[in-house]
């Protein structure tokens, strides 16, 4: 592996991964949030947020509709004929026609694609035309509003606040949050020189490996309890920082909530360290890949119910959002903030959204593993019986499904976690801290023992291998 | 009759509720129902109580009090004959009439007179219809089913007599459901130029 390479390819997974959270997902979960809450409530939400075009360019869309539509009909009469043509052929089983037969496939794709897009864009032009002019796209400017009203607003400090703190505090926020990124695997490993054969299913293969994830260290799981612990920091320096008593109390609690569930979350991973033998995200993918999601492994499951209920807890969201409990503390730490300053935190709090789904559907979700996915291709298999149906896809499709279904899981995940938020109403903050230190730390104690006893009695290699036949 | 005393026992919560984990699965059950019938389910079902304003409207309800407007006659005039009850009624004092008398030969002189100038300045109306109460002649009416078309001009709020006239009715009708008896007309029912006093 080459210098150049190691750095050029880790730049473009930052990016993607910067991408990914900041870029994507923050934005869509503001937006999903809000409008998932309305749906639930029988309103629509945010949806009105709008570009609007000149009359001029309606004027023009107008007049682009009909020979759009015509131009759509003719495309599409063509890819029929082309069809028909090709059809006739295939009946024949020669070609007695001047044009070739790959000439008519691509006259088909072609035209059929052109036929589909101009069909769309006439559609689109339609709907367009009678709306005014006005592109919504169901409501997905609203973050971009947010933003542009975040950063025009004025950014208040308070007179006798720590300025530097208060400035620094958002920042230690978000960075963890993106941070704990760096270690997920996002697929499986790349080899750089085989992108368009298809792999063979098992065995080593030499070249270039590039591993989809942005760093690939041995200590794996650790690096992000470490640096999701700093995002404690975050929130009591600027509880702190705001030269407010209600800040400095939303602070306080952010902190010993954080630290609390910390504890939690470690714990309830400690079962899944064990089954996997590896702290590293990309063996516990490769792992589950191999045997069976860890979901499925008893006691791993009450394990993901509690590091779950944690994850929850660890984002500072309803049920567990008592730091910036309203009706108590105004606004928590968050109360001086405005702008852009109270955006990071905003921005912060959803990414670690993200990337808490993210781990989750790592450790317990299989990660990029795709059911009958392997890495020559699909394999569909019927338990007990031997007929399979297998489809071969080349290496870069392979990676790009499983990148696909990793990205599914998570959004599954943030819409459960969304959907919590908007089911259940906030706890009492001594009811928060007795759920924690009696209730999920102790069970999650005795689920180290249990899956300790699991391994042990040599009940798991039974229950993958039961597994494993079945699948 | 002796005191009976009935002891009512405080509910007690199960186990189910007491673990709290049933009544979370539930509770989010119902959040999902809700959800996916909203998003997802067909238009029929959807239960989305939220109307997208510019584009879609509810109509007001058929006794809502609008923007005024001022009734015709069959021959396109006013049905104002300037007594200035509504001004004298209105409590906001926002109706300002000019009375003027018919041309000596018309049939109406000397019975009628008519708005020369009639004048509402909607920024200052309460809509509190006392005007259509007090009208004898059926005039003026707030049955429009319209609000005001916002501006940002004070001028745009000032309605004269030609604006008055040319907002219809809810039925798209500029005359009312009352008929006029004309001065001549054999319907007449008082005293008019033909028939003498």
């Amino acid at each position: 592996m080459t210098t150049t390479f190691l750095v050029v390819s880790s730049l473009v997974k930052v990016l993607v991964v910067l991408v990914i959270t900041v870029g994507t997902f923050a934005p869509i979960i503001i937006w999903a949030e809000r409008r998932q809450s309305a749906m639930i409530q029988d309103r629509l939400g945010p949806s009105r947020a709008a570009i609007t075009l000149p009359a001029s360019a309606v004027a023009f869309i107008d007049s682009a509709r009909l020979p759009m539509w015509r131009l759509a009909a003719l495309t599409g009469i063509v890819a029929i004929v082309a069809l028909l043509t090709l059809t006739f052929v295939a009946i024949k089983g020669s070609n007695p026609l001047p044009l070739s037969t790959s000439a008519l496939t691509a006259t088909l794709v072609a035209f059929g694609a052109a036929s589909i897009l101009l069909r769309v864009g006439y559609g689109v032009h339609g709907m367009l035309v009678r709306n005014g002019g006005k592109i919504m796209l169901l409501g997905l400017l609203h973050p971009l509003a947010d933003a542009l009203k975040f950063i025009f607003k004025e950014d208040f400090v308070p007179p006798k606040a720590d300025k530097f703190l208060f400035s620094a505090g958002p920042i230690i926020a978000l960075i963890p949050a993106i941070a704990a990124f760096a270690v997920v695997p996002f697929a499986s490993s790349l080899h750089w020189d085989y992108l368009n054969q298809v792999l063979p299913r098992t065995g080593d293969i030499a070249g270039l490996v590039m591993p989809m994830q942005v760093a690939s260290i041995n200590v794996g799981i650790l690096f992000i309890f470490a640096i999701a612990s700093t995002g404690i920091i975050g929130a009591a320096v600027s509880g702190y920082a705001s030269d407010n008593k209600y800040s400095l109390l939303g602070g306080i609690r952010a902190a010993s909530q954080m630290v609390s569930y910390e504890v939690v979350l470690g714990l309830t991973l400690v079962p899944a360290f064990m089954v996997y033998a590896s702290l590293r995200l990309e063996d516990m993918a490769m792992w589950q890949y191999d045997h069976i999601w860890g979901i499925f492994v008893p006691p791993l499951t009450l394990a993901a119910i509690n590091f779950f209920v944690a994850a929850v807890a660890e984002t500072k969201r309803v049920p567990f959002d008592l730091p910036e409990g309203e009706s108590e503390l105004v606004g928590g730490y968050l109360t001086e903030y405005s702008g852009m300053k109270f955006g990071m935190f905003f921005m912060g709090e959803f990414v670690e959204v993200v990337s808490l789904a993210a781990i989750a559907s790592v450790i317990f979700l299989g990660g990029w593993d795709v059911p009958f996915l392997y890495r020559d291709g699909f394999e569909f298999s019927l338990p007990f019986a031997s007929a399979a149906f297998s489809v071969p896809l080349v290496h870069w499709l392979v990676v790009a499904i499983q990148f696909l279904v990793f990205l599914f899981k998570i959004i599954i995940l943030i819409w459960f976690q969304l959907m919590i938020r908007w089911s259940l109403p906030r706890f009492r903050y001594d009811q928060l801290m007795s759920l924690c230190w009696k209730g999920l730390l102790p069970v999650s104690l005795l689920n180290i023992l249990v899956i300790g006893a699991f391994i042990l009695s040599g009940w798991l290699d039974g229950w993958v291998a039961f597994f494993e036949k079945i699948f | 009759m002796a005191i009976e005393i009935k002891v009512i026992k405080k509910p007690g919560r199960t186990v189910a509720e007491q673990v709290y984990l049933p009544e979370i699965a539930k509770g989010l059950g119902f959040t999902m129902g809700r959800f996916f019938k909203n998003t997802f389910g067909p238009k029929a079902k959807k239960e989305i109580a939220t109307v997208k304003y510019p584009e879609e409207t509810v109509e007001y309800p058929e006794r809502f009090r609008g923007i005024h407007r001022l009734t015709q006659r069959t021959d396109g005039s006013p049905r104002c004959v300037a007594c200035l009850c509504c001004s004298t009624a209105c409590p906001a004092q926002c109706i300002h009439i000019e009375p003027a008398e018919y041309e000596p030969d018309d049939p109406r002189y000397g019975y009628e007179r008519f708005p020369a100038v009639f004048t509402i300045d909607e920024l200052r109306c309460i809509f509190c219809g006392y005007c259509v109460e007090a009208c004898p002649c059926d005039a003026i009416r707030m049955d429009t089913g319209m609000h005001m078309p916002p501006s940002t001009r004070r001028e745009h709020f000032i309605y004269d007599k030609d604006t008055l006239l040319s907002i219809p009715g809810r039925d798209g009708s500029y005359l009312t459901a009352n008929p006029r008896h004309e001065p001549g007309d054999p319907s007449h029912p008082g005293v008019d130029r033909e028939r003498g006093h």
